[in-house]
């Protein structure tokens, strides 16, 4: 295993060897030290790379990731696995706001809670959350899975679009056009399958699905006031 | 306007703003008005606070609390300030904290002036260009005094232990200037100021007083500050700059004089100002930490067996003591947090 230890070589030294690693090399094993609450760590990554933070990050944490699993062992500040497009970011603490956000695919575990807008926009990728999500969390999600094992805040999934929501907890309250769902065994299947990824052991029918009413899909001119 | 955002279908508004910031999911939340109004604050200004359970650490406050607040430039590098709580004063007397932009102030005269003319004891001590003055003449008729006599020193705090810095400039500029480094204290809390709403100056600049040993910082800003303005000067709060943090503090002044506790002061905040806000409020004996319902201003909290430590990003708590082992977390909107007896 390969170390860099980030406060002597800057978060761009770091950035810069974990690119440069080359493909089929030795050196797919990496350990970050003394992150130091840094943003950007270990972005735009597009190898197999194993990647070990250890302690806590900054901002947009492993954004951008394609093939990479990133472990942050500790807090993530926001926008951690912003814009992930495959590959998998895992956090043994908590997430701050818009984890997740926008991303394309991969698996981003959260073992704590994650705050606001958890998955906000998020496009394809599957998030399993320990703890519970704080408000507006899968605002705007339009496709992939979003996995709660706790609550979740205000707003739930508000102006969704085909994103699926699992929620295991109580939601505070769910946002514009998003409903509760029938939990048919094809949910349950990919449910099973999401929590045993993130190694968490609930039964995938305590849980409940969420998703789009799709009365926003069209126009509407009862609804123009809302626009 | 919050509530507007969390319940309102403006699905088609947003989409544009998304397809063009798809990497800012925080900024994307907000219509396209509001995006282009705000975009700027959006992300700037730090706030970071440090309370010391361990007394023990009370002689390296400054030592721990100046990296805090440096580590905050990139959020602030046009002004920055702090409040510090040491030394508390007996029960008799009241501590200000002064400044006045005349290079030229005779501090050692105003001293004088102040013990001849209130008949009291008056122990000056000048840092830069602000000065604490130990004084037990009456608050009220020393503030009178101040006001007739020396119009353009301000006062930047009052109480019996808090005193106020805050100057414009590079926040280690700042440090250094008021001896942060080697200041000794219970807790301490502090802003770096990117300006959007008001001119960059040092009466601009946070901590704002809000009443004895009370301050408050803010990142954010308010939209109906001018409103509330007008309305808290008909009540007879006096502002001395067009800044909206100044109205926040205005309000909590006002609310406070009403008899109000610091809880619920904060709560009629929460209901009254409207805007982006993660305020941190001082107290004789802790801080408090609010934030909007919306919450987009960053806020972390973490706590050890040492100390509880607040700010903006992370990072500015990374180097504390212990800090990898401490229990972290984001503040939620709409709630208040308290540390020490705030009542």
């Amino acid at each position: 295993m390969a170390e860099l230890d980030l406060k002597e070589i800057g978060v761009r030294g770091v950035n810069a060897a974990l690119q440069a690693s080359p493909v089929g090399s030795n050196e797919q094993d990496w350990l970050i030290n003394n992150p130091m609450g840094q943003h950007a760590i270990a972005c735009g990554l597009d190898a197999p790379l194993k990647v070990k933070i250890a302690g806590h990050v900054g901002f947009y944490c492993g954004g951008m990731n394609q093939q990479a699993a990133i472990t942050i062992q500790g807090h993530a500040g926001v926008g951690v696995a912003e814009n992930m497009m495959s590959g998998q970011v895992w956090v043994t603490g908590s997430a701050s706001d818009s984890a997740g956000a926008t991303a394309h695919g991969g698996l981003l575990v959260i073992e704590g809670n994650a705050s606001s807008r958890c998955g906000i926009s998020m496009k394809g990728i599957d998030i399993v959350v320990g703890g519970s999500v704080g408000h507006m969390s899968g605002f705007m999600a339009q496709s992939g899975h979003l996995v709660v094992c706790g609550d979740a805040g205000d707003a739930l999934g508000d102006s969704i679009y085909e994103a699926i929501l699992f929620l295991r907890g109580k939601v505070s309250s769910l946002g514009a056009d998003c409903i509760e769902k029938e939990m048919r065994p094809e949910h349950l299947v990919k449910l099973a399958e999401l929590l045993d990824a993130a190694g968490i052991d609930k039964n995938p029918a305590s849980f409940r699905r969420y998703g789009s009413a799709r009365a926003l899909y069209n126009f509407d001119i009862d609804n123009v006031d809302a626009y | 306007m919050a509530g507007g955002i969390v319940t309102t279908p403006t699905r088609f508004g947003w989409v544009l703003v998304i397809a063009h910031n798809s990497s800012f999911a925080a900024v994307a939340a907000l219509p396209a008005p509001l995006l282009s109004m705000h975009a700027e604050d959006t992300t700037m200004c730090g706030i970071v606070g440090l309370y010391l359970k361990d007394r023990t650490l009370q002689a390296s406050l400054g030592a721990l609390f100046a990296p805090m607040l440096i580590e905050m430039t990139d959020r602030g590098p046009d002004s920055a300030g702090f409040a510090i709580y040491r030394d508390p004063v007996g029960e008799n007397q009241t501590k200000f904290t002064l400044a006045c932009d005349d290079p030229e102030t005779d501090w050692q005269a105003l001293d004088t002036d102040m013990e001849k003319a209130l008949a009291c004891n008056a122990r000056m001590d000048v840092q830069g260009d602000h000065a604490v003055v130990v004084t037990d003449a009456a608050a009220m008729a020393a503030q009178a005094w101040l006001a007739e006599s020396r119009p353009l020193v301000r006062i930047v705090g009052s109480g019996r232990s808090i005193e106020i810095f805050k100057q414009t400039g590079l926040p280690k500029d700042v440090a250094e200037q008021f001896k942060l480094a080697s200041a000794k204290g219970s807790h301490a809390i502090g802003h770096t100021r990117m300006a959007t709403e008001s001119a960059v100056t040092t009466a601009g600049s946070h901590p704002f007083a809000t009443g004895l040993d009370l301050c408050l910082v803010h990142n954010g800003s308010l939209s109906n500050h001018n409103h509330l303005r007008r309305k808290l000067e008909r009540d007879g709060i006096v502002f001395q700059t067009e800044n909206d943090t100044e109205v926040a503090a205005g309000f909590m002044t006002w609310e406070l004089r009403q008899g109000r506790s610091l809880h619920q002061a904060l709560e009629a905040g929460l209901m009254e100002l409207d805007g982006f806000y993660t305020f941190c409020v001082g107290t004789a004996d802790g801080f408090a930490v609010v934030r909007d319902p919306i919450a987009c201003k960053h806020a972390v909290l973490a706590e050890t067996e040492s100390w509880v430590a607040m700010a903006t990003e992370y990072r500015a708590i990374a180097h504390l003591p212990g800090a990898d082992a401490a229990r972290i977390w984001e503040p939620e909107p709409h709630r208040i947090y308290t540390w020490g007896h705030v009542h």
